[in-house]
């Protein structure tokens, strides 16, 4: 690792940096904030910073290496040794590399705490790491926040919580310091890049960013005089500090909310002390949400960026003020960041310097050495950083600068886009964001590159305000977060345009906006969002068109607040995600009921796998949640080579099975009956439902006739739409539609060409066309043990906007794996949100056009979807071109509205709304890129190709799309080093992902699959969102035998361990452990032969190793710590999660584990690549 | 001196008049799927959703290639003679066919391109049945329906511009002679 480190000095640098700030933090603060900037590096760079950053923190290398020195002696412990690394590391950058055993430090707590009554002189620095830190140990450093510190060192590390919070944050970042700083620099994404050249004013933003959030909650701008230089000086070191902090928020906030919901009362009890200290009120408040942790953080890094640049004074006040600055400083941070234009050379500086400034405590030194790379900045921040109570004042002062600011971006109601553009361009200015995220990295010489905690998507380049309103990730991505101006330079950066939807996915907040008038642009129908300008009260301009429209009379009266005359206001222009109750001009018909129609299979196979008994239990258990209202309706068909009907009428004694033998020409045998009201007939239904596994228990029919039944199901749904669910269990053999069996068992592992990925008929795809025209989704579960064409069958699901559900070899004894997974999967099916009648639009700014869709869908028009049913599971994904150039604009925007019918038969738009920053340069652009977005979308691109190409050529294309960046990427940047093999940090994953898609059921060659769950693999890269797709190409391994509670979350009454995200390669798993690997859809839990007999006993509640079965598909609750640990983890892993995955345990000699094994994406097996060969390919294809 | 060369100009002149024709319905059929979304309330519309379905199934339906008995071509009015595929294939292919035995060996060759295009194009197809030329699941994507009227369009002015090649040539045969 060490020597990989050393192999790229810019890496090591950039871990440095984090890790430096870190250092630099205890370094410079170490006298006093050295415990807290080792717990919290991001908190405590800021503060010592600001405060005591000013003699120590900024001093040049020289400080650096004198402070790790004192340090050292102080800690004494791991931490010591980390802070040498990291710190000597940005100074020295081999020692960098040493980083991963430098992560530890934050483990050790002990070293801060030294550090921290080091501190104690730096009262100032100790209010900002009180703040940050200050979250455990709130209490204490509200009392005191300057000269607290050292008391609040003190406090946070005697502080129970605060000790292993401690250890918690830090072992984030502790795992592989060097790596992992820069890991979670990515991750942050924009956030962290600053760090590099900018990094020096951004820390100090970020320090505000973290205020910001305090405040947000208790805002207490009692900062006087917060000496503008300081401030100055603050920023270069903040810069620093940022990056740490940033990798604070990420890693750290969980336990730090955690922690401050645990200690309520001390958080209290500074709160009223925090005005003075503010910050550390401001920190406390900041744990709870993760989230806005991080995205402050990023902010702050932008605007302590354009803060560094802008006065000094100014500067100060303006840290705290991420929106304002952003805008206003805008234009001088921008001027700073070109002068910095260079961002290789710039992150040099900025690692050193910014390494050094938050590290070095020794004010002189650091200044020295700041000042020439930073320059502009420097000479303010020395004066800052010399007078010791600047820092003070800075921190206080950003607190209230950021009171402002937060209050200032609302009190503009209406940006016009003048505004909007100027502070997007300060932003984009700024390089220092993105100079994280375009960090140079010899991919060869990295080792570990995952990230320890799981990535989040990188952040727009926005300003604070848009930022805020953006939204989500989870339910609206592009794949480039900065657009490129022309489709020219698209090209050149050779990465996909696109976007990843989840647009019905369950929200727990989802304002509903009931109105008369929806408002709309008149010219491209685009709904009002919080992108829009208002011009002026009466009058708005549309984001999408630019045309400008009235504001309607209506508009005018805000609901929520009941005040009139404040349009900018209104949930639609303060939300990107609203839900409209539609007025009937948005239907011509009235809306459908909820209308199910169960299609069962129940030829001899079919009763043989016992399936009916699981979905007839299933379907009585979850018969009340099915969602509806009192008109809904429910039928069944059954089918073998026959159809069978039931007529389950009101007032029949039981139900009524009609049969139709003449399969040639489905007829309905009568058609009132066959659907019923639900709520009516309930007491047939249930007398069906137990009836109906015993009824075939005895059949001899073989042969399916599913065609046939599903032409029968069209008509039964035809006057209404609604839902089908059509379960099927072998190979359609008679009537329309019937299919033979195309698979040859001898070409399951051929290298070649994988054929039949095509339907063999149409019969499937017209159906669903019809169905569609009729608003009928199709839903199918195919449970087989043979090959039963998924191909063809899926079509009848694809086309509906349906999904697929597929259970290989599913037996109700044999397979409990299997029953259990269909169980979940049908509670959670039965039970979850519908829309029926639904289409989806998506239109994005003039200039941008979609040209592809992927998912379970009708294109009824170029950008309008037709979705017949729409459930909140299913994803979409849509390929987008630049046919204008977006010279004139700085803001791409894209709105998807989905329109739809919820089963309570109210018509309902949902509608989100995304902002993304246009940039020109092509550097911006590969610092925007979202690897994991682009993943997803170049495998939904690679499955289209294989179907209609061949899947050879998909994955070439694949192998192609990682060469064309990487080579685009070394054609663009002139000061990298030639040899190796170079990506920016933001795409450091791409390779990897890349060969773990090649790796994946659907795209891999030679190794055995089975052609139908090749096909099903593809099915669900279609139509599964982001997140689940991410799981299944690059699953998440933990070790889970030795979880400790350091970093552990602590939710409720249950302690979460957070055991690190581990390469997925053999050479991590060790036969002392026991693994978890998390796949999406199915959990595999390794045990290794060696493995620890308390842990086998304490969680798997079995004496020993041997006594384990080898066919476990759950853990038993035991009342053990370690068992209640473990199950914690488990549940916390799945808790956002909608269907329960399988989960298996794979005893290490059980033939099992050869399906654990082949999701260790990173080793080499018989057909394909190691992830260095691998990469060794892709440079060997670059070269030529 | 009246030609064969020059009757099999005057008859490609009258027959390239209707290959034109069918170029143009490809446009207008194309912009007629294109310029669906014109009514946007009307979209969200169950009623429409099945009209629309309609209309762009018939409108493959109409370039299909042969005749097809399910429940799609139940629902498209399709009369036999709209089935344009066949007959512009065919027309061009007679072109070649008679400037071959004209011995016109530039005009064969200027038409020989689109000949290879026409029957890579006849046998593979985008559907998943050989069927079809266009596939209703896929023709309103962005990109396919731009290729579709590329497509349509290129065929156009070829078609226009041999129109004129052929009255000129008809013309010069006939003076030469």
């Amino acid at each position: 690792m060490s020597t990989q480190g050393y192999g790229n000095p810019q890496s090591a640098v950039n871990n440095y940096s984090m890790s430096s700030a870190q250092n630099g933090g205890g370094a410079a603060t170490v006298p006093c904030q050295n415990g807290p900037g080792q717990a919290y590096p991001a908190m405590y760079p800021p503060s010592s910073y600001y405060s005591s950053a000013p003699p120590a923190g900024y001093p040049t290398m020289t400080g650096h290496s004198a402070p790790p020195a004192g340090k050292i002696p102080v800690s004494g412990t791991d931490y010591s040794g980390n802070y040498y690394q990291n710190s000597s590391g940005p100074s020295l950058y081999p020692a960098a590399p040493g980083s991963q055993t430098a992560a530890h430090p934050y483990s050790t707590s002990n070293a801060p705490v030294p550090s921290l009554q080091q501190a104690a002189p730096y009262a100032m620095p100790a209010g900002y790491y009180g703040q940050p830190y200050s979250q455990p140990s709130h209490g204490q450093t509200h009392a005191q926040p300057q000269q607290m510190q050292p008391s609040l060192v003190p406090a946070s590390s005697s502080n129970n919580l605060g000790a292993p919070l401690y250890p918690i944050v830090s072992y984030p970042s502790a795992p592989g310091s060097s790596q992992y700083g820069t890991l979670r620099s990515s991750q942050t994404g924009i956030g962290q890049p600053p760090v590099s050249t900018v990094m020096p004013p951004p820390p100090t933003q970020s320090s505000l960013q973290q205020y910001s959030q305090g405040k947000g909650a208790t805002p207490t701008p009692a900062h006087p005089g917060y000496g503008a230089p300081p401030l100055s000086q603050t920023p270069t070191v903040n810069g620093q500090s940022n990056a740490v902090q940033q990798h604070y928020d990420q890693n750290l906030v969980n336990p730090m909310g955690h922690h401050y919901s645990g200690a309520p009362p001390t958080s209290t009890g500074p709160n009223t002390e925090r005005t003075p200290s503010g910050t550390p009120g401001a920190s406390v408040h900041s744990s709870p949400g993760h989230h806005q942790g991080l995205l402050y953080a990023d902010r702050g890094v932008n605007n302590a960026v354009s803060s560094a640049a802008g006065d000094h004074s100014s500067s100060s006040s303006d840290h705290e003020e991420e929106d304002e600055e952003d805008e206003e400083a805008g234009g001088d941070s921008s001027s700073t960041t070109t002068g910095s234009a260079s961002p290789v050379p710039n992150s040099y500086e900025s690692l050193e310097g910014g390494g050094y400034q938050d590290l070095a405590a020794p004010p002189a030194g650091v200044p020295n050495k700041q000042a020439p790379p930073f320059g502009y900045n420097y000479p303010t921040m020395h004066p800052g950083y010399q007078q010791s109570p600047a820092p003070r004042p800075d921190s206080s002062p950003a607190h209230g600068g950021y009171n402002p600011s937060g209050y200032q971006p609302y009190s503009q109601p209406f940006p016009s886009l003048n505004e909007l553009s100027s502070a997007l361009g300060g932003l984009s200015g700024v390089p220092e964001l993105e100079m994280e995220t375009l960090r140079p990295l010899n991919l060869l010489q990295e080792r570990n590159i995952l990230p320890p905690k799981q990535a989040s998507p990188p952040e727009p380049n926005l300003s604070s305000d848009l930022r805020k309103v953006n939204c989500s990730p989870d339910t609206f991505r592009c794949t480039l977060t900065n657009i490129p101006q022309t489709q020219a330079l698209l090209n050149k950066a050779r990465l996909p345009l696109g976007l990843l939807l989840h647009p019905f996915r369950d929200l727990t907040q989802l304002p509903v906006i009931t109105s008369n008038t929806i408002v709309r642009c008149r010219s491209c129908r685009t709904y009002i969002n919080p992108f829009v300008s208002f011009l002026d009260q009466r009058r708005w301009k549309c984001n999408l068109c630019y045309r400008v429209n009235d504001v309607p009379d209506e508009f005018m009266y805000n609901p929520v607040t009941r005040s009139y005359g404040e349009p900018h206001k209104r949930p639609e222009v303060q939300n990107s995600t609203v839900e409209f109750i539609a007025s009937s001009d948005y239907m011509l018909r009235p809306p459908q009921p909820a209308v199910y129609l169960f299609v069962l299979d129940v030829s001899h196979n079919a009763v043989e796998s016992g399936y009916l008994n699981v979905f007839c239990q299933s379907l009585l258990d979850n018969l009340d949640k099915l969602p509806g209202d009192t008109r809904t309706r429910i039928g069944f068909v059954t089918f073998d080579s026959t159809i069978h009907f039931y007529n389950l009428q009101e007032g029949l004694s039981q139900p009524q099975m009609l049969v139709v033998s003449d399969i040639e020409d489905v007829f309905i045998p009568t058609h009132d009956s066959l659907l019923v009201n639900l709520k009516e007939s309930k007491e047939l239904v249930k007398d069906l439902l137990n009836a109906l596994p015993g009824m075939f228990s005895q059949t001899r029919e073989t042969q399916s006739a599913l065609g046939p039944a599903l032409q029968a199901a069209y008509k039964l749904m035809c006057p209404t739409g609604g839902r089908v669910s059509v379960f099927q269990t072998q190979l359609p053999t008679l009537g329309a539609g019937l299919l033979q069996s195309r698979e040859d068992p001898n070409l399951r592992s051929s290298t070649k060409t994988v054929q039949h990925l095509a339907p063999a008929t149409d019969f499937y795809k017209k159906l669903a066309l019809d169905c569609s025209g009729q608003q009928i989704g199709v839903d199918l579960f195919l449970l087989s043990s043979q090959y039963s064409d998924l191909a063809s069958l899926a079509c009848v699901s694809k086309y509906s906007a349906g999904s697929v559900f597929y259970y290989p070899s599913f037996h109700h004894i044999h397979n409990t794996a299997q029953r259990q997974k269909l169980q979940r999967d049908l509670q959670r099916y039965l039970s979850r949100k519908i829309g029926f009648e639904a289409v989806m639009r998506i239109r994005c700014t003039k200039g941008l056009s979609i040209h592809t869709f992927h998912g379970n869908f009708f294109v009824r028009s170029t950008d309008l979807l037709s979705l017949a049913n729409v459930n909140p599971d299913s994803g979409f994904a849509v390929q987008m071109s630049i046919e204008e150039s977006l010279a004139d604009t700085s803001l791409a925007c894209f709105q998807a509205a989905l329109l739809y019918t919820s089963s309570k038969g109210k018509r309902r738009i949902r509608v989100h709304t995304l902002c993304l920053p246009v940039v020109s340069q092509l550097s911006e652009v590969f610092a925007g890129a979202d690897i994991q977005a682009i993943t997803c979308l170049l495998a939904n691109m690679a499955i289209d190709r294989s179907v209609s190409s061949s899947l050879s050529d998909a994955r070439d294309a694949l192998v192609n799309a990682v060469v064309d960046c990487l080579s685009a990427y070394r054609a663009n940047g002139s000061n990298i080093q030639p040899s190796g093999l170079i990506a920016p940090a933001a795409l450091r994953l791409f390779p990897l992902y890349v060969l773990a898609l090649l790796k994946q059921k659907a795209l891999r060659t030679g190794t055995s699959t089975r052609l139908d769950e090749r096909v099903f693999s593809m099915c669900e890269f279609k139509s599964q969102p982001l997140h689940q797709i991410m799981r299944m190409v690059h699953p998440d391994l933990y070790r889970i035998d030795n979880m400790t509670e350091q970093g552990a979350l602590h939710l409720n009454d249950s302690v979460v361990p957070q055991p690190p995200l581990l390469q997925l390669t053999a050479e991590k798993l060790t036969r002392e452990g026991a693994f978890l690997m998390d796949c999406g859809s199915v959990m595999y839990l390794w045990v290794g032969k060696c493995c620890n007999e308390m842990f086998i006993r304490d969680v798997m509640g079995f004496p020993n190793y041997a006594s384990l079965p080898s066919s476990m598909t759950e853990i038993p609750e035991l009342q053990t710590t370690y068992s209640e640990r473990t199950r914690a983890f488990i549940s916390w892993l799945l808790e956002s999660r909608t269907f329960h995955p399988a989960f298996h345990v794979v005893k290490d000699d059980a033939p099992a584990k050869s399906s654990f094994f082949q999701h260790l994406v990173e080793d080499r097996t018989e057909s394909a690549f190691s992830y260095y060969e691998f990469l060794l390919h892709v440079q060997q294809q670059m070269s030529k | 001196m009246f030609t064969f060369a020059a009757f099999c100009y005057m008859l490609s002149l009258v027959l390239c008049a209707s290959l034109i024709f069918f170029a143009i319905w490809h446009i207008t059929a194309f912009d007629e799927l294109q310029a669906d979304f014109k009514v946007p309330i009307d979209q969200g519309n169950p009623l429409h959703a099945r009209e629309r379905l309609r209309n762009i199934e018939r409108i493959c339906c109409l370039l299909r290639k042969q005749n097809w008995h399910s429940a799609v071509a139940k629902n498209c009015p399709v009369l036999p003679q709209l089935k344009l595929v066949l007959p512009e294939y065919s027309i061009h292919v007679l072109f070649c066919i008679m400037f071959l035995c004209a011995q016109e060996w530039l005009t064969v060759g200027l038409n020989i391109p689109l000949l290879f295009y026409n029957t890579w194009r006849y046998f593979h197809s985008p559907t998943d049945t050989k069927e079809l030329l266009y596939d209703p699941a896929s023709v309103m994507n962005g990109d396919t329906l731009k290729f579709c009227q590329k497509e349509a369009w290129c065929k156009m002015s070829f078609f226009v511009l041999s129109f004129f090649y052929y009255l000129y040539c008809m013309i010069y045969t006939l003076v030469t002679s």
